[in-house]
C-alpha cells in the first residue's frame, strides 16, 4: 500500500519533470521557432523573389541567383573578405597562443600584463574605429610615427588601395588578448607531469613547446580557428566606418555589400541570396577546417580511452 | 661513476665559474628577457588608448602638429564638455542604457530558465533539443536578417527600441550553453533532497540554482552588456529618428559632421568607452570566470 503510493508520487514527480522540462526550455524553443527556423524559410522564399518592401515581393526564380553570378563586386568582395580572414585569424592565433604562454610563466606583475592586453579587446565598436582612423592618418597618426622612430616612412594607409587592408588587418590585432585569455585558460589545464617527463627526456623549451604545449593546446586552437573564420567572414563595422568599403572596393566586405543591397538599395531578395551564398560559404569553409582538424587537433580522450 | 667524461667536467667547471651560466642568473636572465617583450608590447597596445586621451585634451590647432606632442600644452578639459554638449549626447546615453539593461535583464532570464532545462531536468528530447541549439550556434545572422528585419516592418516596430529589446528575452544558445555548463557543476542531490522535501522545480530554480550560480549571471550580464553598449549593427539599420540614436550610432553622426575636429571626436569616443573600461577593472574576475566556463570544460 505504502510503496504502491510512493510509486504512484515517483511517477507523479517524473511527469512534472517532463512537463517542466518543456515550460523551462520554452524561452529558447520560442526563440529558435521565430527567431532562426521561421526566418530561415522565409529566408528561402525570398531569395526566389524581387522585393523592395514597397510593392508585394514578385516571383522571380531563379533572377537573382543568375544577377549575383554576372555581380562582379561578388567575387570581389567574397576575395576582400577571404584575404581579411586569411591574414588576421593566422597572425590571432599565433600572437594570442604566444602572448599566453609568456603569460603563463611565473613573473611578476602577471595580472597588471594581463589586464593590459586583455582590455582593448573588450572596446569594440564605432569608438575603437574612429580611434584608429586616427591613427592610420596618414600625416598626422600614431602609426606612422611609430614607423618612422624606426627609419620607416609609412605609406597612406586607409587612402592607399595597397594598404587599406592591411591596415584593417593591423588593427584586428588589437583584440588579441581576448584570444590570450582563452589560450591562459587552456595552458593551466596542462599536467605539469608532462613537461618534467619532457625534461627528463631532455627536452628543452623549443622542444616542450612543440611536442607537448601545442598539441595539448590543439583542441583550444582548433575553437579559436572555427570562430575566428566565422567572425571575420561576417566583418563589417570597420569597412563601414573606416573606409566605407573604399578606396576603390579596396576594403568592401562581402557584409558591407548585403548591407548596401538590403537597407541602401532595398533589394531584399537579392540581398536574402547573398546571405545564403556567405552561410554556404562560411559553412564549407567550416568543414575544411573540421576535416583538416583530424590530423593536427590532438584530443586526450582518444589515445587514452581508445576510440 | 668517478671516471667522468674530462671534456664534461671541463664545460662544467667552466659554468661554475661564469656566473651567467649558473641555473640560477638563467633564470633571472631569462624573466628579464620575458619582462621586456611583455613590457614593450604593452607599450604596443595601450599607446592608441594613450594617444586618443593626448588628442581628446589638445586644442583644435595642436592636433595636427608634428612630430606630435604627447603632454598637450595646454590641457583642455573643456572638450569634454564640449563633446558632450555640441551632441545631444545625454539623451544618446539614456537610450543606450535603457535598451541594454532590459537586453541583461531579457537575457538573464530567458537563458538561465532554458540552461535549467538543459542540465537539471530529465524530459525526453532534451538531448536532441540540445545538440539542434548548439547546431544553431554555427548559423550566421545574415540568414535570418532580412525576414526579421521584414517582420519587425510589418509590425511598425522600426524606429523603436522593440527590435533591440524584445528578442532579448528569448534564449541566446551561446549564453544558454555557458549558463547550464555553470548549473552542470552543482550537485544534483541538492535538487533531489530539494523535491523530497516538496519543493517544486521552479523553487529549485530559484531557491538553490540562482543563488549558487552567481558568478555565471554576472559573466553572462557582462557579455551582454560590452555587445550592447558596442553593437552598431542593429541600431543602424532599425533607429533612424536622431533622437533614437545610441552612442554608437550617434559617434558615427558626429563623424560625419566634425570629420575635422579629432581633439572633439576623441574626447567623444573616450566618454562612450569609459563605462566598459571602468566595468572591465571592476568586474576583471568575472570576466576570466566566462572564459573558465566556456573553456571547454566539459
Amino acid at each position: 500500500m505504502n510503496s504502491r503510493r510512493a510509486t504512484g508520487r515517483r511517477s507523479r514527480l517524473m511527469f512534472r519533470e517532463h512537463i517542466d522540462g518543456w515550460i523551462f526550455a520554452l524561452p529558447w524553443l520560442l526563440g529558435f521557432a521565430i527567431w532562426t527556423l521561421g526566418p530561415m524559410i522565409a529566408s528561402l522564399i525570398f531569395a526566389f523573389t524581387d522585393y523592395d518592401m514597397v510593392t508585394p515581393p514578385r516571383w522571380i526564380g531563379m533572377g537573382n541567383l543568375r544577377e549575383l553570378i554576372r555581380d562582379p563586386l561578388i567575387v570581389h568582395s567574397l576575395k576582400v573578405t577571404t584575404l581579411y580572414a586569411v591574414a588576421s585569424v593566422p597572425l590571432n592565433i599565433c600572437l594570442g597562443l604566444i602572448l599566453a604562454m609568456l603569460l603563463n610563466s611565473k613573473i611578476r606583475g602577471l595580472r597588471w600584463y594581463r589586464t593590459g592586453y586583455y582590455l582593448p579587446s573588450v572596446l569594440s565598436g564605432v569608438a575603437a574605429a574612429l580611434l584608429w582612423r586616427w591613427i592610420f592618418s596618414p600625416d598626422f597618426g600614431l602609426f606612422n610615427l611609430v614607423l618612422s622612430w624606426f627609419g620607416i616612412k609609412g605609406p597612406a594607409w586607409l587612402a592607399d588601395e595597397r594598404w587599406a587592408l592591411p591596415a584593417l588587418v593591423i588593427m584586428s590585432l588589437w583584440g588579441v588578448g581576448g584570444g590570450m585569455i582563452i589560450y591562459l585558460a587552456g595552458l593551466q589545464g596542462i599536467p605539469t607531469e608532462l613537461y618534467e617527463a619532457a625534461e627528463v627526456d631532455g627536452a628543452g623549451l623549443l622542444a616542450k613547446t612543440f611536442h607537448v604545449t601545442i598539441p595539448m593546446m590543439s583542441p583550444v586552437i582548433f575553437y579559436q580557428l572555427v570562430m575566428g573564420v566565422i567572425g571575420s567572414l561576417q566583418v563589417f563595422t570597420q569597412g563601414y566606418i573606416i573606409t566605407a568599403g573604399g578606396p576603390h572596393n579596396a576594403t568592401l566586405f562581402y557584409m558591407l555589400h548585403l548591407y548596401r543591397n538590403a537597407f541602401e538599395y532595398f533589394r531584399m531578395g537579392y540581398a536574402s541570396v547573398m546571405a545564403w551564398v556567405l552561410f554556404f560559404y562560411i559553412l564549407i569553409l567550416t568543414l575544411f577546417v573540421f576535416k583538416s582538424s583530424a590530423a593536427w587537433v590532438y584530443y586526450e580522450g582518444q589515445l587514452r580511452g581508445g576510440r | 661513476m668517478s671516471i667522468s667524461n674530462p671534456t664534461q667536467s671541463a664545460r662544467t667547471q667552466k659554468r661554475l665559474r661564469n656566473p651567467l651560466h649558473s641555473k640560477r642568473m638563467r633564470g633571472i636572465m631569462g624573466a628579464i628577457i620575458v619582462h621586456l617583450v611583455l613590457l614593450t608590447g604593452l607599450v604596443f597596445i595601450l599607446m592608441p588608448l594613450a594617444w586618443s586621451i593626448s588628442t581628446s585634451l589638445k586644442e583644435p590647432g595642436a592636433v595636427f602638429t608634428y612630430p606630435p606632442e604627447w603632454i598637450p600644452r595646454p590641457v583642455v578639459w573643456r572638450n569634454y564638455i564640449d563633446a558632450w554638449t555640441v551632441l545631444p549626447f545625454f539623451r544618446y546615453l539614456w537610450n543606450t542604457t535603457m535598451i541594454t539593461t532590459f537586453s541583461i535583464v531579457g537575457r538573464l532570464l530567458a537563458c538561465s530558465l532554458a540552461a535549467f532545462a538543459f542540465s537539471r531536468l530529465r524530459w525526453p528530447g532534451r538531448d536532441v533539443l540540445f545538440f539542434m541549439m548548439l547546431s544553431t550556434m554555427m548559423l550566421p545572422s545574415q540568414v535570418t536578417l532580412i525576414p526579421t528585419f521584414i517582420l519587425f516592418r510589418k509590425l511598425g516596430w522600426v524606429n523603436t527600441f522593440l527590435p533591440l529589446i524584445i528578442p532579448k528575452f528569448f534564449a541566446e544558445p551561446f549564453f544558454t550553453f555557458l549558463m547550464r555548463q555553470f548549473f552542470m557543476t552543482i550537485p544534483i542531490q541538492m535538487d533531489e533532497a530539494a523535491r523530497i522535501d516538496g519543493c517544486t522545480n521552479f523553487s529549485i530554480f530559484s531557491k538553490i540554482i540562482m543563488p549558487l550560480s552567481k558568478p555565471v549571471f554576472i559573466a553572462v550580464a557582462i557579455f551582454v552588456f560590452n555587445a550592447n553598449w558596442n553593437d552598431f549593427f542593429a541600431p543602424l539599420i532599425y533607429l533612424h529618428d536622431s533622437d533614437k540614436f545610441t552612442l554608437a550610432l550617434g559617434l558615427r553622426a558626429f563623424q560625419g559632421q566634425f570629420g575635422t575636429e579629432w581633439n572633439l571626436m576623441m574626447a567623444a569616443s573616450n566618454l562612450v568607452l569609459l563605462p566598459v573600461v571602468l566595468l572591465f577593472f571592476f568586474a576583471q574576475k568575472y570576466f576570466m570566470q566566462g572564459v573558465v566556463i566556456t573553456g571547454l570544460k566539459g
